[in-house]
């Protein structure tokens, strides 16, 4: 037993010899918990997940011999832990409205009975490796969670359980280790958070994301397994279009962090999760999704954990070989935790108040996304996506550069667009994918054989606009040719027919890849026909008017993704539309 | 420990008070300094270790020697006692009465700080709030349990906007606002405080209204305190006596300018502009306690003002605030240059929570679109003007003359309004209407053709 000899807001330092770096502590009457963050002669220093108030120099205070860890194993679907994982709703049970401090509950559920059932392959006798499957447990209806070995076990499986139900507690099977020695199996295990857990190698990312968001899917793709970022100042859309990517994505897991974030936003998906189906399974989004919740006003020091917490949590299913997303909003509430704990360790700050090691924390993090072969040999990927939350909205600083060098597919938000109300207030020009050529595979497959082409075009049109736009505002749209207008116009077409796209329209708030590649198609087949008609000499001011441009604007909102039949037949009437000028202007040529 | 009186003080400076040799103080407590002429003053300790305690004074720490100062450790946080009575009453910034009537009596002394909402037991906010505002109700509308700040600037009518919210504020359907009122100000002039208690007066509210007030020329410190006590005395209105609250708090500007001050003192590293790293939760800690709660039937709505330094909304107590607010209403210069009130500059204003809370369930079925309708046109009418102010309005295309006037008049009749007058969000939505009439029916893509066909006016096609 130590004591304490100091309080100083989160950080306290202790009488305590002979703990380690990295090990959790326990502090005070109150039993607070915390972690050891450096040592010096007798003493420990220590960083508290909960509040200091009321602590005294003099109380006692006493290692624990492990570091950070979570629980892992079925009960994780559909549940909302705090920062340290600590079951949100069951400490509200126990403890009320408000968040008391000290509280002890199990990450997971220990009188629940789950039924298991042993892998057929698995026999007495037969050697088990870390990462091995041991069996399944039918978590939700749609998700079948694998029970994992734990990643560092290895020896002779001596006994399994029959199918049965049993408590995560209560031993499902025996193992005689290298060393001789006997351990219990049972169905969840623990793993410390800053240790990224093992996998046999990292694969190449081959699909994409489908998040049905035109903007990010056929614009600026991402691949299961890819790393994103989302800039952009208070207001913009960062927290809906991860809601969005949330609520929509293709992937089989969804891993949701508020990380410093308002406390409704959370009860908002808590809310919305349970009602909406997932569009791939038809299920309710809650089964196979899990939130990880220190809000801003909670604790500050399990803010920095819980983006921890929050990828040990999808690496643990990646390891069951599925596809895992994981959003974190925000990364900046992070760093400023980070930043926080430095200052008051006296640590020397180099940018803006944070610390050196801003940068290689913040790659080191993303470096734990990835599409993996697992241990036992099948494949899971975690994709990882994080809002970033730059000050005055200023893409220098430090926690936009450096996340913005370490990720590959960039989403800029835009005050400019968020202010006009065109959501996702994604700017165009700003963000970037290294991806494309990889999802340009998997769409020329599985969609259309001419979607880079088709992207590149649109993509040409937007840019060229911007350029002309420069001009208008500088001597008024009459000074541009007919050529010139009708690209303006085009643009303008494709922003709002296709780039907007709103999170509250029911029938666009998901755009399926036909739909997205429809729209695209039919945006710039309208292009392309008023084109050949200027080039005979129509002048753009008529084509302007034609009732097409204002009805292909509204087609997203009137075809839901299964309904791309009737989208398909007003673009292969697009030509119609416009031959009535065009046999006027052929015969004047 | 309660009772003794140590006299160990080894350093004063600047509003902090160190005390050599008291073990076992607790962090966060409260203590009470006696200086040599018999002055009580408060403080809380921040720092503590057996041979030295950090005291935060926060009358500050003039006129303190060190050999005639004597503290008292109270061994407890501050804490406000609650009671119904709080209603009618005006509190200094410490929750201590000032309007001359006695202390509030009461068993039940809560800990300012609060504790942190659960995220699990938060109801989420979907109520409409009518503020009789067509700039708010009609494109920003407020919800029961929001936190929408006011963001404005030095000689901007703010005050006037905040209390007309307070006036008129009530849900569909009501025909007077079921709302109890604290308000508390911290750093505001005399002539501020005083506007509020009239207008307050004048309505007739004044029994329904707790006061908190630390003026410009009180104690900065203290002003760390006013916002924690108002916010203890609403949780109690509005979680224990099951009202819903509304909550002015004037000016958070003065608020984060106290705690660079102490930050400074303490020594804490710099984040941007000389604030603390720590501000974005120190805010946060205020305005998460606006909100509702599972099964409780009040709610806490919060209205905070804030000037921004030098108009600038990048600064960082307004860029935090947005940060952690559900929106904000910015007020700007160019509108109330022209005598337009409320000038409520729209475009960088935002509610997020209305996306939840209007519509067909909850106002009519027009309203989200109509507002989007509104956003873009108008963006799009500003472009135009921008336009005009380069190659003068006579060059203008037909098309883009409809813009420029659509603008005026949107700046005059929807967002300009009289300060008693209260619209209803029909009136607010029937007015955007007319509005949109002037510009095509082909430029509305944003509400629907059955609107467009419900309610647009024009003949043009
Ligand atoms: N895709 C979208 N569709 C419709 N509305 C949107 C969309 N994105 C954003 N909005 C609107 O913008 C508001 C603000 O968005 P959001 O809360 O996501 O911003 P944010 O970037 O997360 O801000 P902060 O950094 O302050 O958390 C939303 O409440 C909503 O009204
Ligand atoms: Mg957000």
């Amino acid at each position: 037993m130590g004591r304490i000899l100091e309080i100083n807001g989160p950080l306290v330092k202790l009488e305590l010899p002979e703990t380690v770096l990295g090990e959790q502590v326990r502090v005070g009457r109150l039993g607070l918990i915390g972690e050891v963050i450096g040592r010096d002669g007798n003493t420990a220093l220590a960083q508290l997940y909960e509040d200091t108030a009321g602590l005294r120099p003099g109380e006692v205070a006493e290692g624990l011999g492990w570091p950070l860890s979570v629980e892992l194993g079925p009960g994780l679907l559909g549940a909302i832990f705090d920062g340290v994982q600590r079951p949100l709703q069951a400490v509200r049970e126990q403890s009320g409205d408000r968040m008391a401090r000290g509280v002890a509950v199990p990450s997971l559920p220990r009188d629940k009975r789950w039924r298991f059932v042993p892998d057929a392959n698995r026999h007495a006798g037969g050697a088990l490796a870390g990462g091995d499957v041991l069996g399944t447990v039918r978590e939700t209806e749609s998700i079948l969670h694998r029970i994992l070995t734990p990643p560092l076990m290895h020896g002779e499986l001596l006994e399994l359980a029959p199918e049965g139900d049993y408590t995560i507690e209560e031993a499902i099977g025996r193992v005689r280790l290298a060393d001789g020695s006997i351990e219990k199996l049972r169905l969840f295990h623990r793993w410390p958070v800053r240790t990224p857990r093992p996998f046999k190698r990292r694969d190449h990312a081959v699909a994409p994301l489908i998040t049905g968001q035109r903007i990010l899917d056929t614009f600026y793709p991402l691949l299961k397994g890819g790393k994103a970022a989302i800039p952009g100042p208070f207001g913009a859309g960062k927290t809906m279009l991860q809601q969005q990517i949330a609520r929509w994505c293709n992937a089989e897991i969804v891993i949701y962090v508020g990380c410093g974030e308002r406390g409704n936003e959370l009860t908002d998906v808590l809310e919305f999760m349970p009602e909406l189906k997932d569009p791939h399974t038809g299920r309710p989004l809650m089964e196979r999704t899990l939130l990880v919740a220190n809000t801003s006003n909670m604790p500050v020091v399990a803010r920095e954990a819980s983006i921890y917490v929050g990828i040990t949590l999808a690496e643990y299913f990646r390891d069951q070989g599925l596809d895992v997303v994981m959003v974190a909003d925000s990364t900046s509430r992070w760093a400023e935790a980070l930043r926080e704990v430095a200052g008051r360790l006296g640590q020397m700050p180099v940018e803006e108040g944070y610390p050196a090691y801003l940068g290689s924390r913040l790659a080191a993090f993303y470096e734990r996304a990835g599409r993996v072969e697992t241990l036992a040999g099948a494949h899971g990927s975690v994709t990882l996506i994080g809002a970033v939350s730059p000050p005055g909205g200023d893409f220098s600083e430090p926690v936009t550069s450096h996340t913005k060098e370490i990720i590959q597919t960039f989403w800029a938000l835009s005050k400019e667009l968020a202010d006009a109300r065109h959501y996702p207030s994604v700017d165009w020009l700003e963000s970037f994918s290294g991806y494309v050529g990889s999802a340009a595979k998997w769409w020329a497959e599985n969609v259309d054989p001419n979607w880079e082409s088709a992207r590149a075009e649109a993509l040409d049109l937007l840019s060229a606009s911007e350029e002309l736009q420069r001009i208008v505002n500088l001597v008024g749209v009459e000074a541009l040719s007919s050529e010139q207008r009708w690209t303006l116009e085009a643009a303008s077409l494709i922003k709002e027919g296709l780039l907007q796209q709103s999170a509250t329209d029911e029938i666009d708030s998901f755009a399926s890849p036909e739909k997205q590649y429809a729209l695209l198609a039919a945006m710039l087949e309208i292009f392309r026909q008023g084109m050949k008609l200027v080039k005979l000499g129509a002048p753009a001011r008529r084509l302007i008017q034609m009732p097409v441009l204002a009805q292909a604007r509204r087609w997203k909102s009137q075809h839901t993704s299964d309904d791309i039949a009737a989208l398909k037949t007003k673009i292969a009437a697009i030509p119609g539309e416009f031959d009535k000028l065009m046999l006027e202007y052929e015969q004047t040529a | 420990m309660k009772n003794i009186e140590f006299r160990t003080a080894t350093s004063a400076q600047g509003g902090l008070l160190v005390m050599g040799g008291v073990p076992g103080v607790a962090a966060g407590s409260r203590v009470q300094v006696r200086d040599h002429a018999g002055r009580l003053r408060s403080g809380l300790v921040i720092r503590c270790a057996d041979d030295a305690v950090l005291v935060e004074v926060f009358e500050g720490t003039d006129q303190l020697d060190l050999e005639r100062t004597w503290v008292r450790f109270l061994d407890e946080p501050f804490k406000l006692p609650v009671s119904r009575d709080i209603l009618g009453r005006i509190f200094n910034g410490a929750g201590l009465p000032r309007d001359g009537r006695p202390p509030i009596i009461s068993g039940d002394r809560r800990d300012v700080n609060g504790e942190p909402l659960n995220p699990a037991a938060r109801a989420y906010p979907r109520e409409f709030i009518q503020t009789g505002i067509s700039a708010i109700d009609g494109m920003n509308s407020l919800t029961r349990g929001q936190k929408l700040p006011i963001f404005s600037g030095g000689g901007l009518p703010h005050n006037r906007v905040a209390a007309q919210i307070v006036r008129q504020a009530k849900l569909l359907g009501e025909e007077s606002s079921e709302f109890v009122i604290v308000f508390a100000a911290f750093g505001a002039s005399h002539a501020d405080a005083r506007f509020f208690q009239e207008s307050f007066a004048e309505s007739g509210v004044l029994n329904k209204v707790a006061m908190f007030l630390n003026l410009a020329d009180e104690p900065v410190i203290e002003r760390l305190l006013t916002p924690r006590a108002a916010l203890t005395a609403a949780e109690y209105l509005a979680f224990d006596l099951d009202y819903h609250v509304l909550v002015v708090m004037t000016d958070m500007t003065a608020y984060a300018e106290a705690l660079r001050e102490v930050a400074v003192l303490r020594g804490d590293v710099p984040a941007r502009k000389g604030y603390p790293g720590y501000l974005y939760s120190d805010l946060a800690e205020i305005y998460e306690r606006a909100g509702r709660i599972k099964n409780r039937r009040g709610s806490i709505t919060m209205i905070p003002v804030l000037s921004m330094p030098s108009d600038d909304i990048t600064h960082p107590i307004p860029d935090l605030t947005g940060y952690i607010t559900e929106g904000q209403i910015v007020l700007g210069r160019e509108l109330a240059n022209q005598n337009v009130y409320p000038p409520v500059t729209v475009l960088p204003s935002l509610s997020r929570l209305m996306k939840d809370g209007v519509g067909k369930n909850f106002t009519r079925e027009d309203h989200p679109h109509v507002a989007s309708q509104l956003f873009a046109s108008y963006a799009k009418a500003l472009e135009v003007r921008g336009l005009a102010a380069i190659i003068g309005a006579e060059e203008l295309g037909d098309a883009d003359r409809r813009y420029l006037e659509f603008a005026n008049a949107f700046e005059r009749r929807f967002i300009g309004q009289g300060e008693d007058e209260d619209r209803s969000v029909y009136e607010t939505l029937n007015l955007a209407w007319d509005l949109l009439s002037m510009l095509p029916r082909d430029a509305l893509i944003r509400v629907s053709e059955a609107e467009l066909a419900k309610y647009h006016k024009g003949v043009t096609a």
